[in-house]
């Protein structure tokens, strides 16, 4: 198991949210949206200019940008090293 | 009988508007709650005898004080006290939409929970035990399905109940954990013992609240009492250290936690039970795989934005001619049954044409709303706004702008009007302002016209490679204003894009109808009254002072002597041809005809010249040659805060041409083409000019209504005629440098 970035994950890879570290307006409208630590998530794809992002959460699909997921960490399975 | 007050309240997305249609039908009216541009929507419907006032409140994932909409869905809740709440859940996502209810309840509001879309539900292998539930959360529980209206009499009913035996309701509370829970304990015995704030919230949720920070309510505790406002500050303060110790969190984010904790709680004792895995590809994660694919999507998304657009401005063409030929019958018989002089000009040229102005955006407002409605209700909106955001947040702009920037004029030949009006669309204030701000600068409708008089009159090799150029300083004009603003006067960080791409849904046509009229209508009442006046007013600057009587005179005494020298056959021949506008004219009454018509146009650009706007146009003069610009031009300007297509009348009755027909403006550039001080370069400068000067009235009155102060509509017409000016003066100065286009 590994911590790495929201931001820096692949399509079609999940995980488990290890910390949302962000207050203010961003940090409450993330966790509004259910968007908190424990939850599983998976990544349903990008824009076609890479930014925002869509992942897949508590039943439902939810868009964020680039710069607003990388306050996001998450728990996700080694990958193999080839 | 007093009636029953009754909220609705849900996430978005979750079929509330749906629901409220079904409910009230034809029964509501739309407004704004006080002081700020949120819409307000009521309904009233009889159940058995009692009257129920029912209110939609706006669609909110949460009750923050961060977003406008919460603000307002939160004080209504709380000032207002409604008899219960509605609240309206997506039964295939509930985790999420329990969220906003279990804030629901911590208000103390009795709630009915109308458990929507469970056949959708059901459609996705979920069955929800509603019973269960229900004696979870302490609130009845219904399913329903908004779009056929099924369950909404279970849900009134319940609703009744629950207004009839209020002191049944039990206390509704959230453990948030032992640090939590200990700190709002000392909190709420010192909120009731001052009974602070307590007349308007729940003691707990004033805790809570200090506990979020949340700045509405720190606000009001400090103007209520400032000593224990910082009391329970402090002891705010003291958990959020100890939380940073102890578990690297505050709390805030621990509240979060705890409620979606608890809702998972409930959740987990088989409330659903599902055939297939919660993250199983749906039909609609299936169509967003083409939709917003790398390729398709953008090709798609052209696509459909130049649907909405073609249907928006072809397909309205036919309404609105008919609102033309309406006005101009009008006009017409007006024009036949009164006597020429000030009053016929007055309500011809002032009322009529200002009413009809008016009216005449209204197809095109239908048909605009209609087909954003078609979209966004069907969801495909949010994927525009997923797409399109990358791009138009380096501006500091939202993924949704580029509705109003297409149907303002994106593609060129839109309408500014509706286009600031589909800014309503952006949620994100800063960003929406914007917006509003630079979508003037778009190349509408009737700007076209006169972009194509002076490209071709002084560019006609190139036409389509120029109108294409100015679409492009369009384009670029406005995303750099953009920018600009957001940088300054509009500054501040963006507004979260944070968004849920809701599940691709048929939108009800019901509901495209009433959301189209009820926006339609509330144009037509807000604007039409503000546009009357400054129509009238317009008409004044243009037709007064008048002529001198002497000069009247002379005019008179030159038809005279044209009239004296025909033959009474052609005065009769003219008479006649003046009552019925069939009959052809022999050569000879033609000639008379022009003649007069000559004597007319030259009085008329006399009369003008002579006018205020003419005044105005000749004093600014010396200001406006250094951008190439004489009088005459100057009040084609003016008039064309009217509307831009005015500009080329103007130009036409300032050059003595008389009334120059927009799509016939040949003989129009013929004429400034041999005029003496235009050139090329003039032509480039008025065509700039033209494209970022002040919006036309109609236009500024929709930016204030759509902004809610007349300070933003008054700010885009000094802003954009400096800018306009400025950027004009430039070229034309740097290009008279350099010897540029002389022609």
């Amino acid at each position: 198991m590994s911590i790495v970035n929201l931001r820096n994950m692949e399509i079609n890879q999940t995980g488990i949210v290890s910390s949302v570290n962000v207050s203010g307006e961003l940090g409450r409208r993330i966790r509004d949206m259910g968007l908190t630590k424990g939850v599983a998530i998976a990544i349903q794809g990008r824009a076609p200019l890479f930014d925002p992002i869509a992942i897949r959460l508590r039943g439902f699909t939810l868009s964020l940008r680039n710069n607003e997921a990388d306050f996001i960490k998450v728990e996700v399975k080694d990958q193999e090293i080839n | 009988m007093a009636q029953t007050s009754v909220a609705l309240g849900g996430n978005p997305n979750s079929g509330k508007t749906t629901f409220f249609n079904a409910l009230t039908g034809a029964r509501q009216h739309v407004g704004n709650y006080p002081g700020v541009t949120v819409e307000k929507k009521e309904g009233f419907l009889s159940y058995k005898g009692t009257d129920i006032h029912l209110v939609d409140l706006p669609g909110t994932y949460s009750l923050t004080a961060y977003s406008q909409d919460e603000i307002v869905a939160r004080d209504y809740l709380t000032d207002t006290k409604p008899q219960a709440i509605i609240n309206i859940v997506d039964a295939a996502n509930l985790e999420r939409n329990l969220y906003f209810t279990v804030q629901l309840l911590e208000l103390g509001i009795p709630v009915c929970i109308s458990l929507n879309m469970i056949d959708a539900a059901k459609k996705r292998g979920m069955s929800i035990d509603d019973k269960k539930l229900s004696r979870l959360l302490g609130a009845p529980v219904i399913p329903t399905i908004a779009r056929s209206g099924k369950g909404k009499q279970a849900v009134i009913e319940e609703v009744l109940a629950l207004v009839g035996n209020s002191q049944n309701n039990e206390k509704f509370k959230i453990s948030y954990g032992d640090d939590i829970d200990r700190a709002l304990i000392d909190m709420e015995k010192i909120i009731s013992d001052n009974q602070f704030l307590t007349e308007e919230y729940p003691i707990r949720w004033v805790g809570i609240k200090y506990l979020e920070n949340d700045s509405q309510i720190i606000t009001k505790g400090n103007q209520f009492n400032t000593a224990i406002s910082d009391h329970l500050l402090e002891i705010g303060n003291q958990l959020t250290k100890h939380l940073n110790v102890t578990l690297d969190t505050y709390p805030e984010a621990l509240i979060a936690d705890y409620r979606y904790g608890f809702i998972n709680a409930i959740l987990k004792q088989d409330i659903i039970s599902r055939v297939h895995d919660e993250n199983k590809l749906l039909l609609s994660d299936k169509i967003d795989k083409v939709v917003t694919n790398r390729l398709f999507g953008p090709l798609i998304m052209m696509a459909v934005i130049y649907g909405l657009y073609h249907f928006t401005f072809t397909y309205s063409e036919i309404p609105v001619g008919w609102v033309g030929g309406f006005f101009e019958w009008i006009s017409n018989f007006t024009s036949s049954h009164l006597n020429d002089g000030l009053l016929k000009s007055l309500i011809v040229s002032g009322v009529i044409n200002g009413v009809g102005g008016v009216l005449g955006f209204v197809p095109l407002i239908m048909f605009m709303f209609f087909g954003i409605s078609l979209i966004e209700d069907s969801g495909y909106l949010a994927r525009v706004a997923y797409m399109l955001d990358r791009v138009f947040s380096i501006f500091g702009l939202h993924g949704n702008s580029v509705m109003a920037f297409i149907v303002s004029g994106g593609i060129a030949g839109g309408c500014a009007v509706p286009g600031v009006m589909a800014s309503r669309t952006l949620k994100s204030p800063r960003e929406k302002l914007a917006t509003i701000l630079t979508v003037p600068f778009m190349n509408c409708g009737a700007k076209l016209p006169v972009m194509a008089l002076l490209v071709g009159a002084f560019f006609g090799k190139n036409e389509a490679l120029m109108m294409l150029i100015i679409t492009l300083i369009a384009w670029t004009g406005a995303l750099l204003t953009a920018k600009l603003l957001r940088m300054t006067i509009i500054s501040g960080p963006s507004t979260p894009f944070v968004m849920e791409l809701p599940p691709y849904r048929l939108p009800t046509l019901k509901g495209l109808f009433i959301h189209t009229w009820e926006r339609t209508w509330q144009y037509i009442k807000k604007a039409g009254t503000v546009i009357l006046g400054i129509s009238i007013v317009l008409w004044s600057l243009m037709t007064f002072p008048g002529l001198p009587d002497s000069t009247l005179a002379q005019f008179d005494a030159e038809r005279q002597a044209i009239r004296s020298e025909v033959s009474v056959n052609i005065t009769d021949e003219l008479k006649k041809a003046d009552q019925d506008n069939t009959i052809e004219l022999s050569t000879a009454a033609l000639l008379v005809k022009k003649a007069l018509t000559k004597v007319d146009l030259k009085e008329a650009g006399i009369a003008l010249k002579n006018s205020f706007a003419g005044k105005i146009g000749t004093s600014m003069e010396p200001v406006s040659k250094l951008a190439g610009f004489d009088w005459k031009t100057n009040i084609a300007l003016v008039g064309g805060f009217a509307a831009k297509e005015i500009v080329i009348s103007t130009l036409g009755t300032a050059y003595s041409l008389g009334e120059v027909d927009p799509d016939d403006a040949s003989s129009l550039g013929d004429k400034l083409k041999s005029a003496p001080g235009w050139s090329p370069l003039v032509a480039l400068s008025l065509i700039l000019f033209t494209i970022f000067y002040a919006p036309c009235f109609v236009t500024v009155v929709a930016i204030s209504k759509e902004t809610g102060t007349w300070k933003w509509g008054a700010f885009s017409m000094v802003f954009n005629t400096t800018l306009a000016f400025t950027i004009s003066l430039l070229v034309y100065q740097i290009g008279s440098f350099f010897g540029l286009l002389a022609g």
